[in-house]
């Protein structure tokens, strides 16, 4: 079978696999969402919380209860890691730094799973399995709660009442998360990964040479690590090692697992707003730019590689033989468009194009289909933002699903949308301006420029994967990086939730003859050309600098 | 205490029970139910899919091994080579080279790879594959691509003092085509590969 045969092939399953769980797993999640009843485990869960989950929250209330329940999360987990060699399970391994600590601990709360430390050689098992894995899942279920709140204030009128906290975080981490992740994890098991909690192993090698093998509860976390959307490998070398990722039927499966619940969303938001069209519009705009995404990496890796790639004849650098360059080109798209950041090939060394292309998958607010949660939120405001200017062509008061765009609400979405840019080029230019940035490349050149941006971009936009020869391991990117992913993460949450706060107070407007029709393909048009537009018109300079030289040089 | 300050300290103990429950719930029982159905559905390889050669464990056949002479850099012409690691082949330092794409050095590192691949091998340099010239993600890649393999087959014959049609008929039997005829991409794994040239050289 030629490469590019497969290739199709490989991406139409992925395209029919996801088509078909789109449906039922969008509709299973908006039940879930919208359920009065709660199982015993459940109650008993909110009784030991505290927490009455059938009271409703405003938008206020709810934010509160997001920042409290994150602000632990960091806490315990920064004790977690500052504590490792006293606890047990530690593997030997010392306690992490104060700012490394700070770092990881904001990194796995904010969902980005930026990693400036090397699970191998650092982390023991409590650490990862106890604290990196936990917040995995919560911070996923964050995500989702987030997002459900942001729909139920579309859905809701006269109201200012958003839900419960507590009931959605408990229900998207036990209903949804952990059964998906356990039927994955048990794959992922039979293909291959290893599970289990023996230490390292030292074997003799047919050649007589000493070899260490590892062990872990990998599969376990490389389920939930994908499924939420969260990126941080058990292991340095990420869904590149074998362990996690052991042939290619792991692969795909692993690729599904990223995009599944992102891609599924936009049916719960189409099921709770009472019109399935209105998610078909939404899916529509993210499966658009992703297979485009696809589509432009994979070629440009077989087509223009970079000198030292046409050289050794493909683009194999920093890619597994099992996976070859579709494979990997498709993971890679994947994984920066849902702001997962695991990789199974190492981004530094894509050409100089493709890494442009994954950096603008990122640049673009991580909403096609973006993290769990997050994506549809950002794809959301997005569409309001879209809504806005295309109202303003044809002089009608924009209104989305019912609901007034006005002042207020466009305040919010524009403050969204300003967040992460300022973060991404503020991070950028300070690190540039102070020899930070210069000191910790590998490369030089407008590619170690390209580092950088790619590490502060992948922080600020809570993705996590990295232009890996970049050196993280420092006390300025430590901490800058730590502040990008937390401001990154919950700055946009207070403005979703204002803004669905916002909506859900207002009495909703009958549709007429001059509403935009938003379940329609014209309006996935304007959407998508609106996301070019916003994301070109703040990133090109710094793309033009880093990638796009670098890949016209070659 | 005023109210505001008390109900702020309320959340935030309510926020860490929350913590707390759901840290039992994703990271002590579902790692530990996952563990025991691994354990008892897939031993193998839930611990590792370990090799034995010569009644011990010599490795997993998913991590790669590197072949050198014992206490050099030098490959040992006796054993069909892996691709170059960035580590040796050590597990415990896993990860890429991380060098771009148009990288001077990188340029260099896969002129002389290639340089080198063709003069061990005894072939022109043209006839190297891809993967022979550069690193993998891992640095632990337990694969290499068929045509790497195949031009290792003359010099591992030789040195084995075996025929070509055997060894290249070895290399034959580990050719592995893509996962379901169309996922990832075609592989020949060099411990397994050598693990029977041992048991075909002791004959």
């Amino acid at each position: 079978m030629s490469p590019i045969l497969a290739d199709v092939l490989q991406v139409s399953a992925l395209v029919a696999a996801l088509a078909l769980v789109h449906r039922p797993l969008g509709d299973y999640m908006a039940g879930v969402y919208a359920g009065k009843r709660h199982s015993r485990v459940e109650r008993w869960i909110y009784r030991a919380v505290g927490a009455d989950p059938d009271a409703q929250m405003r938008w206020p209330a709810y934010l509160r209860a997001v920042l409290a329940f994150s602000l632990a999360g960091v806490l315990f987990l920064y004790l977690l890691q500052r504590l490792q060699d006293r606890l047990p399970l530690s593997l030997g391994f010392a306690a992490i730094s104060p700012d490394q600590a700070f770092n990881t601990a904001a990194s796995f709360v904010a969902n980005t799973n930026w990693q400036s430390y090397s699970g191998e050689s650092a982390m023991g098992q409590l650490a990862q399995t106890g604290g990196l894995a936990v917040q995995n899942f919560v911070s996923a279920a964050v995500g989702m709660a987030v997002a459900v709140a942001l729909i139920r204030g579309f859905a809701r009128a006269r109201t200012g009442e958003l839900g419960n906290f507590w009931a959605d975080l408990v229900r998207g981490t036990l209903r949804i998360l952990l059964p998906m992740a356990a039927v994955a994890a048990v794959l992922l098991v039979a293909c291959g990964a290893i599970q289990n909690f023996s230490g390292t192993q030292s074997v003799t090698t047919v050649t007589g040479q000493t070899q260490h093998l590892t062990g872990g509860a990998v599969a376990s976390q490389e389920a939930i690590k994908d499924l939420g959307t969260n990126g941080g490998g058990y292991y340095n070398a990420n869904s590149a090692h074998p362990f996690e990722n052991p042939n290619g039927i792991s692969n795909l499966l692993e690729i599904f697992l990223l995009l599944v619940i992102p891609f599924a969303m936009p049916r719960t938001f189409g099921r709770m707003v009472g019109s399935v069209r209105q998610g078909y519009a939404v899916v529509a705009a993210m499966a658009g730019i992703w297979l485009a995404g696809v589509v432009a990496v994979t070629w440009l890796e077989a087509a223009h590689p970079g000198t030292a790639a046409q050289l050794a004849g493909g683009a194999m650098e920093g890619k597994e033989q099992r996976f070859g360059e579709g494979a990997s080109s498709l993971f890679a798209v994947s994984t920066t468009m849902t702001s997962t950041g695991s990789v199974n090939s190492f981004h530094d060394s894509f050409g100089g194009l493709s890494g442009g292309v994954l950096l603008s998958g990122m640049m673009i607010g991580e909403i096609a289909p973006g993290g769990v949660g997050s994506g549809l939120y950002g794809m959301l405001v997005m569409a309001v933002v879209a809504v806005f200017i295309a109202g303003l062509m044809v002089g009608r008061t924009p209104e989305y699903l019912g609901k007034k765009i006005g002042p207020r609400e466009m305040k919010l979405a524009a403050c969204y949308i300003l967040v992460t840019p300022a973060l991404v080029l503020t991070g950028t230019a300070l690190a540039m301006a102070t020899g930070n940035g210069e000191s910790s490349m590998t490369n030089t050149g407008p590619h170690g420029f390209s580092e950088v941006l790619y590490a502060y971009t992948s922080a600020s936009h809570n993705n996590g994967s990295a232009f890996a020869g970049f050196s993280a391991n420092t006390g300025f990117h430590n901490t800058a990086l730590g502040l990008c992913m937390l401001l990154g993460r919950f700055l946009p949450v207070v403005f979703v939730l204002a803004l669905a706060g916002s909506l859900a107070g207002q009495r909703p407007v009958p549709a007429s003859a001059g509403t935009l029709r938003t379940d329609k393909p014209l309006f996935t048009g304007v959407l998508v050309a609106c996301i070019a537009i916003v994301a070109g018109l703040t990133f090109f300079p710094s793309l033009a600098l880093g990638p796009l030289a670098e890949g016209l040089a070659a | 205490m005023n109210t505001s300050a008390r109900s702020t300290a309320r959340l935030l103990f309510s926020a860490l029970r929350a913590l707390l429950v759901l840290t039992v719930v994703t990271g002590v029982i579902y790692p530990l139910v996952i563990t025991g159905v691994a354990q008892s559905a897939f031993p193998d390889r839930a611990n590792g899919s370990k090799v034995e050669h010569e009644g011990r464990e010599a490795g997993s056949e998913l991590i790669g091994q590197s072949w050198n002479i014992k206490g050099t850099d030098k490959p040992d012409p006796r054993w069909f080579q892996p691709r170059p690691s960035n580590s040796a082949y050590d597990p415990l330092a896993t990860g890429p080279s991380n060098l771009g794409a148009s990288d001077a050095t990188l340029v260099k590192t896969v002129k002389e790879a290639r340089q080198q691949a063709a003069s061990f091998n005894g072939v022109p340099p043209s006839a190297v594959p891809k993967d022979a010239v550069t690193g993998s993600g891992s640095a632990i890649d337990p694969h290499i691509s068929p045509a790497y393999a195949e031009i290792q087959v003359d010099r591992v014959a030789k040195e084995n003092g075996l025929s070509e049609r055997q060894v290249a008929n070895l290399v034959k039997d580990h050719e592995k085509g893509r996962d379901l005829g169309f996922l990832g991409n075609e592989k020949v794994n060099v411990l397994e590969l050598n693990l029977s040239l041992a048991r075909l050289a002791d004959n």
